[in-house]
């Protein structure tokens, strides 16, 4: 037999407060960023948000002979759009990313009685928002550099062509705030469920102190986006969404282990129980996190661009969900806990404090169901 | 386990399997021979799974019908037919007020001394339709206003209308298997829509919004053979009705399609026309409309358009007694010709003018499918190109592959005849999952892609659960057979606990996410049903059949 720790015996709770510093450094380091950025003058905002949440147009366009990022800039400039970010696709050498933000006071520009004869009959969609004239100005800065291929060609077929937009993101101010509102929503009602499952089949203690640990989680990849300002956009939403379950997976694995511990030992404290809860379930949070992050891992590396943000993300979420289970939602329940009387916070682990009578309570939250086979 | 339970528990495995199989990657009518070769398996496959626009490419629009100017323009026609009513029965009527500030609508008519607001109000609600509003008589004034819940009845009727009228637009454009639906909160009226194929859907976006509010009206002018009366500036023709303009009288603005420019290159500077209102006829009254080529030439098309037979009769009377006079054709309040009338005319017409075949063809069609209640505005639009959707499928089918492949041979390594046992129940899970998303017609976006990923992995840690604890009781001594029962026992409570935590979320973010977080959900929530089977059940019946082979071993392959 290969294994993985069988015979861990590691006091984890004792080492709550080295992991309690290390959070709050990164929890720290994350608003520091934020709020450094937010509030410099000139500074980007805290986070980078794509045009999911705040509005904004992506193009992506697959070039013949592909001009420079200045070039692109200087091109766009000449059509009054003044903010751009062009990016190189990392996995296709002859695609650009062009994004360009909210374009401002379109609402209001006056239909001009055009006795252009093949002008369209007026078009409807006269005024403008920002989803009307954002490819359409990009488009026609771009054709500085030849046309584009027709609508029903690729840019190989069309041999006089000299781009082609193959991909289009364009989310008006409305829709933005819409999705903004809705991933928020639907996270926080998301964690209300998890909170009232784990009440309901364990305690408040551990509802709590995985639902902790959850935002922890959410909180600390935040700081990693603010930081290195990677774009903020629904996949990673998705992927946020995938680390919370996760993250409580991991947490009900140990929690389960301590109920069922706490019934097999009920002289023991319940400090003890939860060191040996995590030490017992060691190898198989070793084998499914590392199997977790090298699939994560495989997807960064071979993703592609689409997948880029949402890998990223699990990436770190893989990590920290485990993290968190350890050194976040354990010694939470433990130390609520404590403070209700149940158990003891100790600094070493030493003294045994056997004898102590577990709360009629937490007998309660211990009940097993029955096992059929 | 005894031998009779195996063997029940075997079939119902070797029937879902059968049934999984049949349902990826089978046809859906009578098999033939070819259904066996890999090429039809392949299509098969492609039929039955059903991708979403971010794979196959396609258009995906979301727009907002501005139901507020609906209600606003309805208002303000009301007040002006409200008041035409009350002054031709001659009633003291001395003007009206008109709110439409997005909340309040109302029409209020001021009344002269002595005129009684019962009598004005009878009258008026013979001519106009103010069932639904709310009537207000006082002393010096009439008023009536829309109830908030009326205002919600009315744009959400104007919502669906304007769904019509989209659907039979693009349906005549020719788009293929489009999605029309309404999105999000009804209050919201907003619309999306899917277009499969479609790269770049400007044209078809210009189609959708495109007004076509055409209108036959009589213009103010001497009749022919005198030239028609035009103005060079609106100020000029609202001089003509006396600076003030009376309700039965619009000034719009004159710009000939056939002008051609002047001799120095210049264009005509436009021109004003009075016209009387309301109009003869309008685009409610038109049976067809189409385009054809005056001179077979490109770039020189008109739109003739005909009547439905109340119109035609309206159109005919009308023709009949202004002969001589001249005509606008109006279209988006603006005069596209103007033409005097020669003889009695009755189900015909022509907005004639150097349209391109397109232009014509799409002023055609939307005339066709009628007026929008309301203008209508994108709030978000995503086209992917084909080529694109398939670089995404194939980079998240070589990131899933690899995984994939990387977790097989890690659990034969890890957990040797055992690890053989995880990979079936993985493989089974992923058929039975695919299975799952074809029988519920679910489509499979990119995020689904994830969640699908996502449901791998709580597989693989549920056996990776049973595994380490099988292996813990082996350690704390237990004889084998035992050790195997023991393992799964515990165990499965966690894995209940762990899939039914993350169903929770997941069913909570299929209530309250939008589009992609939706296919996301959807493909975990499936996986991880389909794991408490495969992980549990499945995974169970392996190690019943091998102790059935041998009720005693001495160890265990794990």
């Amino acid at each position: 037999m290969f294994q993985f720790f069988t015979e861990l015996k590691v006091d984890w709770m004792g080492l709550r407060k080295p992991f309690v510093f290390i959070s709050i450094a990164i929890l720290l380091a994350g608003l520091i960023s934020a709020a450094g950025r937010q509030l410099t003058d000139g500074g980007t905002d805290a986070f980078n948000l794509g045009v999911d949440f705040q509005g904004g147009t992506v193009l992506t366009v697959k070039f013949r002979e592909k001009p420079t990022a200045d070039d692109v800039r200087s091109a766009l400039n000449s059509v009054g759009i003044n903010e751009s970010v062009i990016q190189d696709s990392t996995d296709k050498p002859d695609e650009k990313l062009i994004k360009i933000p909210i374009i401002e006071g379109q609402e209001t520009a006056a239909p001009a009685p055009a006795p252009d004869a093949n002008a369209q009959p007026q078009g409807g969609t006269t005024g403008g928002t920002q989803v009307e004239v954002g490819r359409a100005k990009v488009k026609s800065a771009l054709d500085t550099f030849g046309k584009e291929a027709a609508a029903d060609q690729t840019l190989e077929q069309d041999a006089t062509a000299a781009y082609k937009i193959v991909g289009t993101d364009s989310v008006g101010p409305v829709a933005g705030e819409q999705l903004r509102d809705a991933a928020v929503i639907a996270t926080l009602l998301g964690m209300i469920g998890i909170l009232l499952f784990i009440a309901f089949r364990y305690d408040w203690t551990y509802a709590a102190g995985a639902v902790i640990a959850v935002f922890h989680d959410v909180l600390v990849t935040l700081a990693f986006f603010t930081v290195f300002q990677w774009e903020i956009n629904l996949s990673v939403l998705a992927a946020m969404l995938t680390l919370v379950g996760f993250s409580v997976n991991d947490s009900i694995v140990i929690f389960d282990r301590i109920r069922e511990n706490m019934n097999l030992n009920r002289t023991a404290s319940l400090y003890d129980l939860t060191n040996r809860s995590i030490n017992q379930t060691m190898s198989r949070t070793v084998v499914t996190n590392g199997l977790l992050f090298l699939a994560v891992l495989a997807l960064v590396l071979f993703g592609g661009e689409v997948l880029r943000t949402f890998s990223l993300a699990l990436l770190v979420g893989s990590i920290v969900g485990t993290y968190s289970t350890i050194a976040i939602a354990s010694p939470i329940a433990l130390w609520w806990q404590s403070k209700i009387g149940r158990a003891e916070m100790k600094d070493v682990a030493a003294e045994k404090t056997s004898g102590e009578k577990l709360a009629s309570a937490s007998r309660r939250s211990v009940t097993r169901r029955p096992v059929t086979r | 386990m005894n031998s009779k339970s195996l063997k029940v528990r075997t079939l119902i495995i070797l029937a879902v399997t059968l049934a999984g199989i049949y349902f990826v990657f089978g046809p859906r009518r009578t098999p033939t021979g070819a259904d066996f070769t890999w090429a039809g398996i392949k299509a098969n496959l492609e039929q039955n799974i059903n991708l979403g626009l971010d794979l196959k490419g396609g258009s995906h629009l979301v727009m907002r019908v501005k139901t507020d100017e609906y209600l606003k323009t309805l208002t303000e026609n009301n007040a002006q037919a409200a008041l035409t009513a009350a002054q031709d029965a001659k009633l003291p009527v001395t003007g009206s007020n008109v709110v439409a500030d997005g909340s309040t609508y109302s029409i209020t008519l001021n009344l002269g001394p002595d005129a009684q607001g019962a009598a004005v109000a009878e009258e008026v609600k013979k001519k106009v339709d103010l069932i639904n509003w709310t009537e207000d008589v006082s002393a010096n004034a009439v008023s009536w206003s829309l109830p908030s819940t009326t205002q919600t009845i009315l744009k959400n009727q104007a919502v669906e209308q304007a769904l019509k009228i989209i659907e039979s637009r693009i349906n005549a454009f020719g788009v293929k298997e489009p999605t029309l639906q309404r999105h999000g909160a009804e209050a919201s009226a907003q619309i999306l829509l899917q277009m499969p194929g479609v790269e770049d859907p400007e044209r078809v976006k210009n189609l959708i919004g495109a007004e076509s509010n055409l209108m036959l009206m009589k213009i103010v002018s001497p009749p022919n053979p005198s030239p028609v009366q035009t103005y060079p500036t609106r100020e000029a023709a609202l001089q003509s009705v006396g600076g003030a303009l009376p309700p039965n009288r619009r000034v719009l603005p004159y710009a000939e399609r056939d002008a051609r420019p002047n001799a120095d290159g210049t264009q005509p500077p436009p021109s004003w026309v009075v016209v009387e209102y309301p109009a003869v006829v309008d685009g409610s009254e038109l049976r067809d409309a189409a385009a054809v080529s005056r001179t077979g030439n490109e770039a020189d098309y008109q739109i003739s358009f005909s009547f439905k037979p109340a119109g035609a009769q309206k159109f005919g009377e009308w023709t009949g007694r202004n002969i001589g006079n001249y005509m606008a054709v109006v279209l988006n309040d603006e005069v596209k010709s103007a033409a005097y009338i020669r003889s009695q005319i009755f189900d015909q017409g022509e907005i004639s003018g150097q349209f391109t075949k397109a232009t014509a063809d799409d002023l055609a069609l939307t005339l066709r499918s009628g007026a929008l209640p309301a203008k209508i505005e994108y709030l978000e639009e995503r086209t992917v190109g084909p080529s694109l959707g398939a670089d995404s499928i194939a980079a998240g089918l070589r990131a899933s592959l690899g995984g994939l492949a990387f977790i097989i041979v890690f659990m034969l390594f890890y957990y040797r005849g055992s690890g053989v046992n995880a990979v079936i129940a993985l493989i089974l899970n992923m058929l039975l999952t695919g299975a799952a998303v074809v029988m519920f017609g679910a489509t499979l976006t990119l995020p689904g892609i994830a969640g699908f990923i996502l449901g791998i992995g709580m597989a693989v840690d549920a056996n990776v659960l049973v595994f380490e604890r099988i292996r813990e009781e082996i350690r704390a001594g237990i004889p084998v057979s035992k050790a195997i029962w023991m393992g799964f026992d515990r165990a499965f409570i966690t894995i209940v606990d762990a899939n039914v935590t993350t169903i929770i979320s997941s069913l909570i973010l299929y209530l309250y996410g939008s589009g992609p977080i939706r296919g996301f959900a959807v493909t975990l929530i499936l996986a991880l049903l389909i794991n408490l089977f495969t992980a549990v059940f499945v995974s169970r019946t392996i190690y019943g059949w091998l102790l059935s082979r041998n009720p005693e071993p001495k160890s265990l392959s794990i």
